[in-house]
């Protein structure tokens, strides 16, 4: 059985179409991935999936049971952590755990050893009151309540929003933790480097998933040839490879630039000729495989006419 | 010499009996992208609610845009821009109302305010749009238009508090090409985030650990003095 099938959800608010005929499968025990920008659908999904709202159209089943039909039942085994902190402020570390914990008909006590690995790191401030706690420790604290009565699914929206690099990667140290103790994860991100880090992943946009599968699936479904250019004056240089015969887009990746290109009409050696003929001669490029952030690059533009035309890659 | 865009002294915040900016000092040049690093509760928002005449400091002395931080905080508020991404524009005015709001605070005459609405529209080819509200607008032509308005006193700086958060990979890239545009001219950018691709694009970044600044230099040389191949992993190094 998998742990989630979701099938042709669509949901509107208004005019504003959240979700278009969603459809998604994860498999037991995974770590799965919805990754895409504010405004792509991700919260209204984990809403739906987890029982708090009503699609307009499409079914859904967690656990082999359904959405709607099963939701009183299905809200005792899945634990769910939403995107804004919604926790008790002004009750204490301890207070909040416990009151999740009766909720859910269960101790502290009895499931200490689901949360102890994380629960360890707040315990000297058990008497703290949530609302006097640093982003990182609420955020474990919110973990903890969401797992507490040990859930076979874990939903998180968009548990490492505004949280700096490191912590980000000590949260999902956690994740890997948790995972292994057999309970399905189904997360959701804005960030793409977190996507390596999933078994497998949903790209979403504009409430469409625009692909799915491992990260090594959707990495091999890219279509162009990438090359990394770098050099002294990396914006000019920018500008000078868009204007270049065959350059498909050029965008900066950190201290390079990536530019995809059709081998048909032109290659690196060709693409540095012309970058040096335009008083660019000091750069370097080379072949690089593509990461998770230039398949959503590429994937957006794929068959998207209605939505953000003028913004964006006028040649794809 | 020219003046810096901000200089600042042995800054120091406290909150009762903590302290959340442990003396720093720093420089920042006229004309550069200067990139504000730091981990979450380092104290980066503290500091720069101090940059931007919204909080007294404990001790230290400064300037920003050449006024006092102590003294001259409503002078700071004026001639410096300022955006984040989580509050720009107001929704539910238009275009063109939003930009008549911020000229207006910014302290425009009547005649610059519609020279600039004009000039703005224009450049962002925006005039179709200029009575939609700004809730309504694709989110790349939203943070477009945020930006060009907290730069329509033409301000000698402006901060960007996480600007990029949650934005999509292309979107975020076109918006560092606005901040490269602005720099060019002559602005002086001061940004804050959590991408560490982004702080490869800065001049010079700081990285704040626990109040105090642990280290400021351009990427290249951060890059070389840590033996790291890109800026996450300087960060990792300096905030561990």
């Amino acid at each position: 059985m998998n742990a989630i099938e979701i099938d042709s959800i669509s949901k509107n608010y208004g005019d504003v179409r959240a979700l278009r005929d969603v459809s998604l499968t994860v498999n037991q025990g995974e770590i799965f991935g919805l990754i895409g920008p504010d405004g792509a659908g991700k919260t209204t999904l984990f809403r739906i999936m987890t029982t708090l709202m009503l699609a307009d159209s499409g079914s859904g089943k967690v656990c082999g049971l359904d959405i709607v039909k099963d939701f009183a039942r299905l809200r005792r085994i899945i634990g769910y952590m939403p995107g804004r902190f919604s926790l008790y402020q002004d009750l204490s570390v301890k207070e909040n755990l416990d009151y999740f914990a009766t909720l859910f008909g269960t101790t502290v006590k009895e499931n200490y050893d689901n949360i102890k690995e994380i629960y360890s790191q707040i315990e000297p401030f058990a008497d703290r009151r949530a609302g006097k706690l640093s982003g990182g420790m609420k955020q474990k604290l919110a973990l903890c309540c969401a797992l507490v009565h040990k859930p076979s699914v874990l939903f998180l929206d968009e548990p490492t929003t505004g949280v700096d690099a490191v912590s980000r990667k000590d949260f999902w140290t956690m994740l890997a933790r948790i995972k292994a103790s057999g309970v399905t994860v189904f997360v959701s991100t804005p960030y793409m480097d977190e996507a390596a880090m999933c078994d497998r992943l949903a790209l979403i946009r504009d409430g469409v998933i625009i692909g799915t599968g491992t990260p090594e699936e959707i990495i091999s479904g890219f279509p162009f040839r990438l090359l990394s250019v770098k050099g002294r004056r990396m914006y000019p240089m920018l500008k000078q490879l868009r204007k270049t015969a065959g350059v498909i887009t050029c965008f900066s990746f950190g201290d390079f630039h990536h530019v995809t290109y059709s081998p048909e009409v032109t290659g690196k050696d060709r693409i540095l000729a012309g970058l040096a003929e335009a008083g660019f001669g000091d750069c370097t490029a080379k072949e690089i495989s593509p990461g998770i952030e230039d398949c959503f690059m590429w994937l957006s533009h794929r068959g998207d006419s209605d939505r953000q035309a003028g913004a964006g890659m006028q040649q794809l | 010499m020219e003046r810096n865009a901000v200089e600042i002294r042995n800054l120091t915040k406290k909150f009762g009996d903590f302290t959340a900016v442990d003396n720093i000092s720093f420089d920042v040049r006229k004309g550069e992208i200067f990139g504000f690093l730091g981990a979450n509760g380092a104290g980066k928002t503290t500091a720069m609610r101090i940059l931007c005449g919204l909080s007294l400091p404990t001790a230290g002395d400064g300037t920003v845009a050449g006024y006092d931080i102590n003294t001259q905080q409503e002078k700071i508020k004026r001639h410096i821009g300022y955006m984040s991404q989580k509050f720009s524009l107001y929704p539910d005015l238009t275009v063109k109302e939003n930009i008549r709001l911020f000229g207006g605070i910014y302290g425009l005459r009547d005649r610059q305010i519609r020279e600039k609405t004009d000039a703005l529209l224009g450049m962002l080819e925006m005039q179709s749009e200029k009575d939609k509200f700004a809730g309504s607008l694709p989110l790349g032509w939203k943070q477009k238009l945020a930006f060009s308005i907290a730069m329509i006193h033409d301000p000698e700086i402006i901060f960007l508090d996480e600007p990029t958060g949650g934005v999509d990979p292309e979107t975020r890239r076109r918006f560092w090409e606005m901040i490269y545009d602005a720099s060019e001219k002559g602005t002086t950018v001061f940004v804050t985030t959590h991408y560490m691709d982004e702080a490869e694009y800065c001049d010079r970044v700081s990285v704040m650990v626990d109040g105090r600044i642990a280290a400021l230099d351009s990427p290249e040389r951060l890059k070389s003095a840590y033996g790291a191949d890109n800026m996450d992993e300087v960060f990792r190094i300096i905030v561990r």
